[in-house]
């Protein structure tokens, strides 16, 4: 009980609330740092993924590399970086982006992938270049699960962003060394309940995301006589069971 | 005209998809390769439009080689419709079929119009353009693949088993509005099928394959009807058996034409114009049909 009441009483106290150490700056910092990675992830897993679902080559190459990623410890990959190029955030950064591109990569070829063959041979047959098929079919059919991919890794990316405190003062995760040090566990409890609260509010922004990129053709004409099944969810049509069309392939 | 020349498709595997084939495709017809599966029926289609080159052998159109054409080019002056209707699910009906004249740079305003204008010719009301292709029956969406593939209006278009998955009462109302288009539009159809009826009843001239893509015989459904080259038509075309089988019983002031299993297959009356050919009109709803004097076969 006495770490809650201490808990709430760090959170609502005003000087927690101002200043370069104060919990906006530190939540602001940490939603910068998280799209920061977010970002230079995607520009290096989407496009990959991409190629690899369009053409459909090199998938077990990825899925073995994502798995190595995955692999490696974060703290571990943090501290040896660091070793490396120094003290600062440049560590986190390249720390968390290798913990990001695992399931932004997944999430770009499993969308392609999941699409119906048919519908991209069709588009080939009547006359649209490669480039016209990723961009007019596959991309926004696949979106729902790049979105996916996206809102798993940002998930990863902001309870671990904690990490970046270890070796920089930056983020929300400073109040969960600094609490650890001076053995204040209101402040590190209170630290906690942020970053959760920010991860919640970040997954339901994708949730909602995810329905939304569904495209209407997809939803549209569904059976209405099933009660309560929600068909907004179902990214992709005409999953063919004779072709063993699975979305979740690996993940 | 489409003309192949000697070809030949091997596939990575060693199948033998195609082998030695030679044609003359007619223009403004309608020509059928009717094949069990494995006939290389559709890769000879798929061949017309490049979405499978030959191993060895040309193609070409017109006079002119297609292994020398840009294939994105060659695809978007080729009507394609292929079975499930390939319809883009995201695009609305209109859209879908305005996409290749966009591609072919048509400004999406005049596109749209002439969508909807091509609605109008395969029979759709112009209300469904704003639905999703999820949203139609399957008879709807195959209307819809047709209209795509004649909106750039191409000298050729290519059908897949376009009616293969739709069921038989629709499926014969397609295929008349099939007959109907081709009257109107006169283009140069090559058409795929397994189904020998809907060979007959489409195909000016009907190429039958055997498997591994090796011509069995070429002609129009009545030459091929009369003169089955060997066991292997005949059987196909069900000539020795059934429903193909007639004989003609006299019935007093009347001829009546019986099939094999002793049914009631049509009267015999004075030849009008056109003869016997058992591919004319076919009517379901009684035994007399239009214009042919002879009911030979039933759909199915």
């Amino acid at each position: 009980m006495t770490f809650l009441t201490e808990t709430l009483a760090w959170l609502l106290d005003p000087a927690h609330w101002v200043g370069a150490g104060g919990i906006p700056t530190r939540l602001a910092q940490h939603l910068l740092f998280t799209l920061v990675t977010l970002v230079v992830a995607a520009v290096i897993a989407v496009p990959i993924g991409f190629l690899i679902g369009h053409t459909g080559r090199g998938r077990g190459l990825a899925v073995a590399i994502s798995g190595a990623f995955r692999a490696i410890p974060t703290l571990g990959l943090l501290t040896l970086v660091a070793l490396w190029v120094g003290i600062g955030l440049n560590a986190p950064y390249v720390a968390l982006t290798v913990l990001a591109i695992p399931p932004i990569l997944a999430g770009a070829y499993t969308g392609f992938e999941a699409i119906d063959r048919k519908i991209i041979d069709a588009a080939r047959a009547v006359g649209m270049s490669e480039m016209q098929i990723v961009l007019k079919v596959e991309l926004p059919l696949g979106l729902p699960l790049l979105i996916g991919g996206l809102r798993s890794a940002t998930l990863q990316v902001v309870a671990t962003a904690t990490l970046a405190a270890y070796i920089a003062d930056f983020g929300l995760g400073r109040y969960l060394f600094e609490g650890l040090r001076i053995r204040d566990y209101g402040e590190m409890l209170g630290g906690s309940i942020l970053v959760i609260l920010l991860a919640i509010v970040l997954e339901g922004l994708f949730a909602l995301a995810q329905k939304l990129v569904v495209p209407r053709g997809v939803t549209a004409g569904r059976p209405t006589d099933i009660p309560g099944g929600s068909s907004r969810s179902r990214p992709v049509m005409e999953l063919t069971i004779e072709e063993g069309n699975s979305h979740v392939r690996n993940e | 005209m489409i003309e192949f020349h000697s070809v030949t498709k091997r596939f990575p595997d060693g199948t033998i998809a195609v082998d030695d084939f030679s044609l003359v495709v007619p223009s403004h017809k309608t020509t059928v390769f009717v094949g069990t599966s494995g006939s290389g029926k559709t890769t000879l289609l798929r061949m017309i439009n490049r979405m499978v080159d030959p191993t060895s052998g040309s193609i070409d159109i017109d006079g002119a080689d297609i292994g020398t054409l840009e294939p994105v080019k060659l695809r978007r002056s080729i009507g394609y419709v292929m079975q499930n209707s390939g319809l883009l699910p995201h695009r609305k009906v209109v859209d879908n079929v305005a996409t290749v004249p966009m591609l072919r740079g048509m400004p999406r305003k005049k596109a749209r119009e002439q969508a909807l204008a091509l609605l109008d010719t395969v029979g759709l009301d112009r209300s469904l353009a704003e639905r999703y292709p999820s949203q139609l029956s399957g008879g709807q969406q195959q209307r819809v693949g047709v209209a795509r593939g004649l909106a750039v209006n191409p000298n050729i278009l290519l059908m897949d088993e376009p009616f293969g998955a739709v069921d038989p009462i629709v499926r014969a109302e397609l295929q008349q509005e099939l007959l109907r288009l081709q009257r109107e539009l006169g283009k140069t159809v090559v058409f795929v099928t397994h189904d020998i009826d809907e060979a007959f009843l489409l195909g000016d001239q009907v190429v039958i394959l055997r498997t591994g893509g090796k011509v069995a015989q070429v002609g129009s459904p009545a030459q091929i009807l009369a003169n089955p080259i060997d066991d292997f038509v005949s059987t196909f075309v069900g000539a020795e058996r059934g429903k193909r089988s007639l004989h003609v019983e006299n019935h007093g002031n009347g001829n009546i034409v019986v099939d094999e299993t002793g049914r009631l297959a049509g009267v015999l009356v004075a030849s009008q114009s056109t003869a016997a050919t058992a591919s004319g009109s076919e009517s379901r709803a009684g035994p007399r049909g239009p214009g042919a004097s002879v009911q030979g076969g039933d759909s199915r």
